[in-house]
């Protein structure tokens, strides 16, 4: 095991980056404040991927790649695995972990992800103003996910779905 | 309940859940890098860095206190020694030195060899002037003024810039008494 510094840190940067590009940058376009805290993920996605891909050979193919995501890479960040991956066999890959670390600290009620949300920013309520920010913690490791694979040769689109709480589901589609 | 034992850095730092800390280096330059792409100016970037830093700050010192059972220090002197010896080596796995006191015991030096923040980091010639470990420096000043010391904390020193190690000033403005509620001065 290389150096260690307490999770708390990576915690604590990660959640004042979120809120900053929230509700200091870009406070009233939520949109782009997501697609900036994504680009962040994808950037520290690429090269953790690079890093950790470095003295193993190539994949033979896409599943062997995402089956690396799902087990080394997943462990070296959350000290477990993805719990289950699922496919349609037609470029759609499904991981879930069943206790998402990142979120198991947050209290916030469950509900689903809904970013093309169609409701009056003006009337947002306490409670969608909660739920969008958790939302947008979640962009990041979507971001780390479709940073890894594009290294990994494999352009996709990455999003999540919370509903269920603390369980997260990582939806990749590919490109 | 007798009150417990302070416990010493590497004792806490061996007890709470640690990761890989790529994980954290990457993501911190990550960040970096994005804010000098959206605030353009080198100088807002700082002055981001040190806010992130500041509200990371406020936080971390309720962990800090939890964690540490680090109780009153009787002066700036100890709260500074606590600071390099338990408050860095918890979070980040690294000391400090405590070094250059002032006459009256104010003002003093943090110096960070080794520096977690820091690996893989190189800075282009776009970026100079920029402080690459400002958060570093609002962490400190947000966690003690949670403690009740006003603080100035400023970088000396700067590896990244071509100096030898990385040394933080750290000086003591006022100690504030304490009372309810802590007024809010962002």
């Amino acid at each position: 095991m290389g150096k260690e510094v307490a999770e708390s840190c990576v915690e604590s940067v990660m959640m004042e980056m979120v809120s900053a590009y929230c509700n200091r940058f870009y406070a009233a376009k939520p949109e782009l404040a997501a697609r900036r805290i994504e680009a962040i993920g994808y950037q520290v996605g690429h090269q953790l991927s690079e890093r950790y891909t470095m003295e193993r050979p190539r994949f033979s193919d896409h599943l062997e790649a995402i089956k690396f995501i799902c087990k080394d890479f997943w462990s070296e960040l959350f000290k477990k695995q993805i719990d289950n991956l699922k496919t349609n066999h037609r470029g759609t890959f499904v991981l879930q972990d069943n206790r998402f670390r990142w979120l198991t600290r947050m209290s916030i009620d469950p509900v689903p992800v809904d970013t093309d949300s169609s409701q009056d920013p003006s009337g947002a309520t306490p409670e969608n103003k909660a739920e969008q920010a958790t939302s947008m913690h979640l962009y990041f490791p979507c971001g780390i996910i479709r940073g890894a694979l594009s290294n990994l040769g494999i352009p996709c689109a990455v999003s999540a779905d919370m509903s269920n709480l603390p369980a997260c589901e990582l939806i990749v589609s590919k490109l | 309940m007798a009150p417990l034992a302070p416990r010493s850095g590497d004792a806490v730092f061996a007890n709470v859940e640690r990761v890989n800390a790529e994980l954290f280096t990457l993501t911190y330059g990550a960040i970096v890098r994005q804010l000098l792409t959206d605030l353009e100016e080198v100088e807002e970037v700082n002055k981001q860095l040190d806010q992130m830093g500041y509200n990371i700050g406020i936080r971390l010192i309720d962990e800090f206190l939890a964690k540490s059972n680090v109780s009153r220090c009787v002066d700036f002197r100890e709260s500074a020694d606590v600071i390099a010896k338990v408050g860095f080596k918890m979070f980040l796995g690294v000391t400090a030195a405590v070094t250059n006191w002032d006459a009256d015991g104010t003002s003093c030096s943090l110096v960070l060899e080794d520096n977690p923040l820091v690996d893989f980091v190189e800075l282009p010639d776009t970026c100079q002037g920029l402080y690459y470990c400002n958060v570093l420096s609002g962490v400190i000043r947000g966690a003690l003024e949670m403690v009740s010391m006003k603080t100035e904390v400023t970088w000396v020193r700067d590896m990244l810039r071509g100096d030898d190690a990385y040394e933080l000033r750290v000086k003591l403005l006022k100690q504030v008494p304490e009372e309810y509620p802590y007024k809010d001065d962002e």
